[in-house]
């Protein structure tokens, strides 16, 4: 077991290598620091000294990947590649175009999207599983065709226009909760109570049918039959035998997503501006600040592999006949 | 001196959708002359759902491809010894369809229907006695609802007359569609067309015929008072630039085709190809290609598609050079996009035939004929490639309604297609303050959710009966 989670931590270590090269490769080299100088210079202050003093002030003056006037270690320290993309395994971000330290950013910003992302997270999957054991309980009805036609229509819905029309009705037509904003301490329960909603409401639709189909391949299973022959109702075999071996499957494919919770979602957070990693990220899009940008692309890559990680460990504590061997 | 009046243009996403209409008949046919997939086809066929959604999506294709034909029209040049200009704006054969709606720009917002704007302004009035009077009101609207002239109170009547007419006309094409239908199928079945109606009407025909007819009648009682309407009034409202939400939307039926379609054109060679190879040769080839595809699916979406574009602005932004016009540069950031939503979705796909392909190498068949020293190419061409088409097929549909909902995400985020490209991203995000106006502007995004719906809806139900159809474990 520990020889097999070294090993998979030992794996992780070239593909985080090869998305930082991918990322330097993106923005660097297909895209020079002069174009990113002109960009955030804008037109007019375009002039060879202002781009130089530019890539000077930010540390993209020195070569790309090799610099060969430098001594020693200094052939590989004093580059682009060390400077900017390197640091990055030492948790070590740099600073932003407007000279905002990333790192301090970051752990600021992680809290308000946790506190979106948890409870929308963990209601949703509550409520998807209730669901889908409901539409299962009654399958081959009308309730289940009616329920399984309502979820592909909620699939077919843009994220974007739960966030609107639950925007417009609850906070604006109804004034339930305020608009957008964000709270400290226990005053943020408002802000954070609409955002939550429209989450799990938004992505009810496609869990449901999937959770549906996974519970209806295990209903018809032997071991299934075998409990119903012995006299057990059909709740009895729904919650005590469907519902616990239907889990493994359910669990091991959330696991994967848990350590992304981190990241904030991006849409709910800018819509209802809420200060989180989501709607920085956004924002620096917005603004083309490669910096940020650059970071979150390392972190969210390091949150996937700890989550392909947790769920390879996940299987071994839910499924005992898996064994992690190899 | 004849040049002619207008000058065809072939963008390059053009180029790739009547490229996919061709590769899509090639395979149709080929895959008709198999007898199990002809099989799934007929499954497909006889889903009814399945089939409702395909005549919806045949509406929604069919106003893409007309979008899909671009000209540059001439210039009326007053001198004749002078070379034909062109225009540089480029059109397609559904603008030119459209010109009503495209040129009847109002000011700027104006409720569906309406004959008046939406705002109050200040006007000048000139009086019976010939003073010049102020008045604040409602501005009468150029093109909406012009031909009533002074009479606006006629217009529910006009509307009604005109919506009731358009339905009586969709009722009688829907009856003639139906008998021609009834009497093609009796003719096949050589019964009488009374015999065939009944029976295409129990749902007793192979072929979902009920499902097909009644969405095309529901298309056509839903889309004939529309285009009545359409050139009297704007029938969905005006945007904020006073532009027409019907032509908006029309416009954006291709973007959401090209971008559903063509990623999935970009995505399908790479990761059919690496998929085979890794799972046929497995080894070092195996190992090589599973740490690429790790290592792309790890980096989060969004972000590599924002990196991506954002690069892609600055290349396109450095090199103005490189387009005669803004439709060309627009075009190629959204081809530009398609190749990034491609390069970042393949992974799946390959990973999945990556497996099959581990599967199928070890069965009978395909050891047989690498016994018989059948070169490996060959075995791949012949026995291993078509075992996996199913898996292509399902994915293929099952990505389609996925990627338009991701359109209109990355617009709004500011990294999807160029702001000047109509589509339902950018309609969304052009109105996604309106809302909280007073009274609220509701009508744009009302239209575009309405008609993306449709297309995302019909795009899943028609995946749903192809997954069923094809899938082996189904």
């Amino acid at each position: 077991m520990f020889a097999y989670l070294l090993r998979r931590l030992l794996y992780a270590i070239p593909i985080l290598i090869g998305v930082n090269l991918i990322t330097f490769a993106l923005f660097f080299v297909v895209n020079t620091p002069d174009d990113m100088a002109r960009m955030q210079l804008g037109a007019k202050r375009v002039t060879p000294e202002a781009i130089a003093q530019w890539k000077a002030e930010r540390g993209y003056d020195k070569p790309l990947l090799l610099n060969l006037d430098a001594k020693g270690s200094g052939v590989l320290t004093e580059t682009i590649f060390f400077a900017k993309s390197a640091r990055m395994f030492a948790g070590d971000f740099g600073r932003a175009e407007d000279g905002r330290d990333i790192t301090r950013e970051i752990r600021l910003r992680m809290m308000p999207s946790l506190a979106i992302a948890v409870p929308t997270f963990a209601l949703g999957l509550f409520v998807s599983v209730s669901c889908a054991l409901l539409l299962a309980f009654f399958r081959a009805t009308r309730l289940d065709f009616w329920g399984v036609v309502l979820c592909v229509a909620m699939m077919s819905v843009s994220g974007l226009f739960y966030i609107i029309g639950g925007q417009y009705l609850v906070s604006k037509l109804w004034r339930l909760v305020p608009i957008s904003g964000f709270g400290e301490g226990l005053d943020a329960w408002k802000f954070l109570i609409l955002p939550v909603a429209i989450g799990v409401v938004s992505g009810i639709g496609a869990s449901t049918r999937w959770y549906r189909t996974l519970f209806l391949e295990e209903i018809g299973r032997d071991y299934v039959r075998t409990a119903r022959a012995k006299g057990l109702s059909e709740i009895d075999v729904l919650f005590r035998h469907v519902l616990r071996n239907a889990l493994i499957p359910i669990l091991t494919g959330v696991v994967a997503v848990i350590p992304l919770l981190f990241m904030g979602s991006l849409l709910s957070e800018s819509f209802f501006g809420i200060p989180g990693l989501g709607s920085y990220t956004i924002d620096a899009i917005g603004a083309q600040d490669f910096a940020v940008v650059r970071s979150m692309v390392f972190i969210g890559s390091v949150l996937y592999i700890a989550g392909l990680i947790l769920t390879d460990l996940s299987y071994t504590l839910v499924d005992p006949r898996i064994r992690l061997e190899r | 001196m004849n040049a002619p009046p207008i000058l065809p243009i072939l963008l390059w996403s053009d180029a790739l959708i009547w490229l996919l209409a061709l590769a899509g008949a090639t395979l149709a046919a080929l895959s008709w002359r198999n007898p199990p997939s002809r099989a799934a086809w007929r499954r497909v066929g006889a889903n009814r759902p399945g089939m409702a959604a395909a005549t919806i999506l045949a509406a929604f294709v069919a106003v893409g491809l007309l979008d899909s034909l671009h000209y540059r029209p001439r210039l009326e040049n007053p001198l004749p010894e002078q070379a034909a200009a062109y225009a540089v704006e480029v059109l397609s054969a559904l603008d030119a369809l459209a010109a009503p709606l495209r040129l009847a720009s109002e000011k700027t917002y104006s409720a569906p229907l309406a004959t008046r704007a939406y705002a109050k302004e200040t006007m000048e009035i000139r009086a019976a006695d010939g003073s010049l009077r102020t008045l604040r009101d409602f501005p009468r609207l150029k093109y909406g609802g012009a031909h009533l002239g002074d009479d606006e109170a006629a217009r529910d009547g006009d509307v009604l007359a005109k919506a009731l007419a358009a339905a009586a006309l969709a009722a009688g094409v829907f009856a003639a569609l139906a008998w021609a239908v009834a009497r093609v199928l009796a003719r096949r079945a050589g019964e009488r067309v009374g015999q065939a109606w009944s029976r295409l009407w129990k749902g007793e025909t192979g072929f979902a015929w009920n499902a097909v007819l009644i969405a095309s009648g529901a298309l056509l009682l839903a889309l004939l008072p529309i285009l009545a309407l359409c050139g009297d009034y704007h029938v969905f409202g005006t945007d904020k630039v006073g532009q027409d939400v019907f032509y908006q939307i029309l416009k954006s039926v291709r973007t959401a085709l090209v971008i559903g379609l063509v990623t999935t054109l970009v995505a399908l060679p790479v990761a059919i190809g690496l998929g085979i190879l890794a799972g046929y040769f497995r080894g070092w080839v195996d190992d090589a290609i599973q740490y690429l595809y790790t290592t792309i699916s790890s980096i989060p979406g969004v972000l590599l598609i924002a990196a991506a574009v954002l690069m892609m602005q600055v290349i396109i932004d450095t090199h103005p050079q490189w387009f005669a016009t803004a439709a060309e540069r627009a075009d190629l950031r959204l081809l530009s996009l398609c190749f990034i939503l491609g390069l970042t979705s393949w992974t799946s796909l390959c990973r999945l035939l990556r497996g099959e392909t581990l599967k199928l190498r070890e069965l009978e068949y395909i050891q047989a004929a690498q016994a018989f020293g059948v070169a490996d190419l060959a075995i791949l061409r012949r026995h291993v490639l078509p075992n996996l088409m199913h898996l292509v097929i399902i994915t293929l549909v099952m990505d389609f309604s996925g990627l338009v909902l991701a359109e209109a995400v990355l617009s709004y985020v500011g990294i999807g297609v160029d702001p000047t490209m109509t589509s339902f991203g950018t309609m969304i995000n052009n109105a996604r303050m309106e809302l909280s106006r007073e009274p609220a502007v509701w009508w744009s995004l009302a239209s575009a959710f309405t008609f993306m719906f449709t297309l995302v809806l019909a795009a899943n139900l028609l995946a749903d009966a192809v997954r069923d159809a094809f899938d082996p474990r189904g």
